[in-house]
């Protein structure tokens, strides 16, 4: 039987959910023998290359090439899994959401202080994606179904979620991996 | 002006003797005088109360009717309820607007005039409705709105507009009152809009002992008509076995639930009753000092009801050993609120009286152990306290042989919405709801909401009903809705009105009653789906068990209700989604900004 299929992404996040994925330490060859990484940064994998099982978003939606990835995963996912607080709530990207975009912007690469930009601009050109006017939590954009909170959630945490949804047993994570304070 | 400001400031603060737990009046009396409560004005008061100036600027920012901003001369507050709205409260909007050239929350250049929205004011049954500073204008057009304001600028003076409109009837006609107000008593009962004889409750009240006077009110089983429904005698017991030599009787004239209007009848006609019923509550208790919370929409009342206190201590019916019952005194004081829905809640309506933000309180303890200023207190709806002096003068028997079951004596329902005859009825307990449509006039009826958002709405299956505790329970406020309205968007209304007026302290109320109201919205513009149901039901029980006072364990009724009651309106817009996008995303409008910015398109959508 053909392996089931693991696809991740970093959208508006730091890829710390994913280097906490790599905290599973050799359980990533474990993992390995279980799924196959499609699109992914941790295999470098640009496009889908077939239908996956699970798709790992790590960040929310701060452009619209997040949008883009976003929806692509949807269409080619047929489970959805949120991970960390970017993705569930906008996380530190989210800051931004009480400021207008052009203050936002003209305060980052114009009059901020310690800011060298002697253009006096704020960078645009083609390969920039347009920023939204906010950042979005992944579910506001497409429908996902489960989250996996954390800052990021624990590789243990990950590691048990994955490893339930491969075998289609119920997740039953202790305490200490689902509290954070 | 600062000197001004300073010598004005320390006179108001040395009236309430320098004491911050009279801080409502103190702001009230500033706002008055100089439009708003300036910074300054706030140091200075904090200054003379020898208190922390967030303390002042916690209860200014806390009131709708408090402003940090100085507002016009004239400050115009139209009502929004939805009654209102039913009612063409849009165009009279319109028609103010553009006759002022200023907005809604806009102050006109010259600070003459101010234009507002207000959560209802208590006049459904003469909708639109407007306050005029106090000033209450009622069954407004967009013509006499125009005119009305044309009235103004020729003349800003709002107490020369109810000449030209015609004083109401009974009261509102009372030289201290003055007001367009109707009454629109349409139907009276046998407890409290018949004709009472004046102080018979209390004369007979005054020969038994408090423990008699207890004893009397629980055999009569009275409870709270304000909405929660619990025993009076047993409210006084509680407060009356507590520790302490002071004790408060507060009664709530806060009436601020949607759709409800009785209570403002009952100051206007019977407010020598009440303050008979709060003398009968105050030696039952034990108490000294009453207050009187009346909610800032109904200022215009004041004068009036000040009068009312005055002729009564002049008879001894207030103040020292009343009617020469040797060391019974007894005195009221009149709180005004400053429009804040919460303060009905009884433990906000506590704290606003303590001259605190309207926040509620956690309980227990109880305010029959400790209420106002720790102190054992009994808060009473204005509608019960009259009762009290019903069942003082004609016994508990005869008032326990009125109504049915366990729902004794009469009850006051504010009714408005569509009907023919909208108004104040007073109707035993235990009337069915299709004989109450008969009489007001209503056809066509899709629902009613019966106990303002905070009940419930009910459809034709409910008409059989009754009107009592054990079935239908209502504060008093009864809106009408034909076949013609969307039950959705009404739903929607009254969850904006609740987002509104949430302290904002649990933050399931703050936060799940914004989702709620978004989440109809979504549903309103077409993009709702199945799974909403499920969704709206789940944050609904949330805001209900994560909340401290009534106000969120009840807001999410007029979504839990209309699903409950009205689901094919819901399962008729509802579509699944297939494509697992979130119809609500709008990714042209997200990057508009930055379109903009950029000057170029999205290459995306």
């Amino acid at each position: 039987m053909e392996k089931p299929r693991i696809a991740t992404a970093s959208l508006a996040g730091c890829f710390g959910c994913h280097m906490s994925l790599l905290d599973i330490d050799e359980r990533i060859l474990k993992l390995i023998e279980l799924v196959e990484f499609d699109k992914s940064p941790v295999d470098d994998i640009k496009n889908f290359t077939g239908r996956c099982a699970i798709g790992l978003i790590e960040g929310g939606c701060c452009n619209e090439e997040n949008v883009h990835v976003l929806k692509d995963f949807r269409r080619n996912c047929d489970i959805l899994v949120s991970v960390g607080e970017c993705a569930i709530m906008g996380g530190l990207p989210a800051l931004r959401n009480g400021i207008p975009l052009r203050e936002c912007l003209e305060t980052a690469y114009i009059n901020g202080t310690g800011v060298y930009n002697p253009s006096g601009k704020i960078p645009n050109g083609e390969d920039i994606p347009l920023l939204l006017n906010k950042v979005y939590p992944c579910h506001e954009i497409v429908k996902i179904d489960y989250f996996l909170p954390g800052c990021p959630p624990p590789a243990d945490t990950i590691w048990e979620a994955c490893v339930a949804l491969l075998t289609n047993k119920p997740l039953d994570l202790p305490y200490e991996l689902i509290k954070y304070d | 002006m600062s000197k001004n400001l300073e010598q004005t400031i320390e006179k108001i603060c040395a009236d309430y003797g320098h004491d911050r737990t009279r801080m409502m009046d103190i702001v009230r009396a500033v706002q008055e005088k100089f439009g708003g409560v300036s910074s300054e004005a706030m140091d200075m008061i904090a200054g003379q109360t020898r208190t922390h100036r967030v303390e002042v600027e916690g209860v200014v920012s806390f009131y709708a009717f408090l402003s940090q901003e100085p507002k016009g001369n004239v400050v115009i507050r139209l009502c929004n309820d939805v009654v209102d709205q039913m009612k063409g409260v849009q165009e009279v909007a319109k028609a103010l607007s553009a006759e002022l050239g200023i907005g809604f929350g806009e102050t006109s250049a010259d600070g003459w005039f101010t234009l507002e929205w207000a959560p209802c004011i208590g006049l459904c049954d003469q909708a639109p409705a407007a306050m005029v500073n106090d000033v209450m204008v009622t069954c407004l057009s967009a013509d006499k709105a125009s005119e009305m304001v044309r009235a103004l600028k020729a003349n800003p003076n709002p107490g020369q507009l109810t000449a030209g409109y015609g004083l109401g009837d009974g009261n509102n006609a009372h030289p201290l009152v003055q007001s367009m107000v109707q009454n629109n008593v349409k139907k009276t009962g046998e407890v409290l809009l018949c004709d009472v004889p004046a102080e018979a409750g209390l004369t007979k009240a005054l020969r038994k002992s408090p423990e008699e006077v207890i004893a009397e009110v629980e055999a009569s089983r009275l409870r709270g008509r304000g909405g929660a429904g619990f025993s009076t005698g047993l409210k006084w017991k509680f407060t009356r076995g507590s520790k302490g030599p002071d004790k408060y009787l507060l009664c709530n004239a806060d009436e601020g639930e949607p759709g409800t209007f009785k209570e403002r009848v009952l100051l206007t006609e019977r407010a020598d009753l009440l303050f008979e019923g709060m003398t009968i509550g105050g030696y039952a208790i034990g108490a000294a000092t009453g207050i009187l919370y009346l909610r800032g929409e109904y200022n215009y009342l004041r004068p009036f009801l000040e009068d009312v206190l005055r002729k009564r201590r002049d008879a001894g019916l207030l103040g020292n050993d009343i009617l020469g019952k040797a060391g019974f005194h007894f005195d009221i004081r009149i709180q005004m609120g400053a429009g804040a829905y919460i303060c009905g809640e009884e433990s906000s309506l506590i704290s606003s009286c303590e001259g605190l933000r309207g926040d509620p309180k956690n309980r227990p303890p109880f305010p029959p152990q400790k209420g106002y200023l720790r102190k054992p207190t009994s808060v009473n709806n204005v509608e019960t306290l009259c009762c009290v002096s019903r069942i003082l003068d004609k016994g508990a028997a005869w008032f326990a042989a009125i109504g049915s079951g366990k729902s004794t004596g009469t009850k006051l329902l504010s009714i408005s919405g569509d009907c023919k005859i909208p108004g104040v009825y007073e109707y035993p307990f235990g009337v069915k709801i299709r004989d109450l449509l008969k009489d007001v006039g209503a056809e066509n009826t899709q629902a009613l909401l019966i106990g303002g958002p905070s009940g419930q709405f009910i459809g034709a299956e409910s008409f059989d009903k009754t009107i009592c505790f054990d079935d239908l329970a209502t504060g008093g406020a009864v809106v009408i809705f034909n076949k013609d309205r969307n039950m959705i968007h009404i739903a929607h209304q009254y969850m904006e009105f609740f987002v509104e007026e949430s302290c904002g302290y649990c933050t399931p109320c703050r936060t799940g009653n914004v989702l709620i109201e978004k989440c109809l919205r979504k549903i309103l513009d077409g993009q709702g789906e199945p799974e909403d149901i499920a969704y709206l039901q789940q944050l609904g029980n949330t805001v209900k068990k994560g909340s401290r006072c009534g106000l969120g364990q009840t807001s999410p009724n007029p979504a839990l209700t209309t699903i409950k009651n009205f689901r094919a309106a819901y399962e008729a817009v509802l579509k699944p989604v297939t494509d697992g996008m979130q119809p609500t995303f709008d990714l042209k409008a997200a990057v508009s900004d930055a379109e903009a910015l950029a000057g170029r398109h999205s290459v995306i959508h």
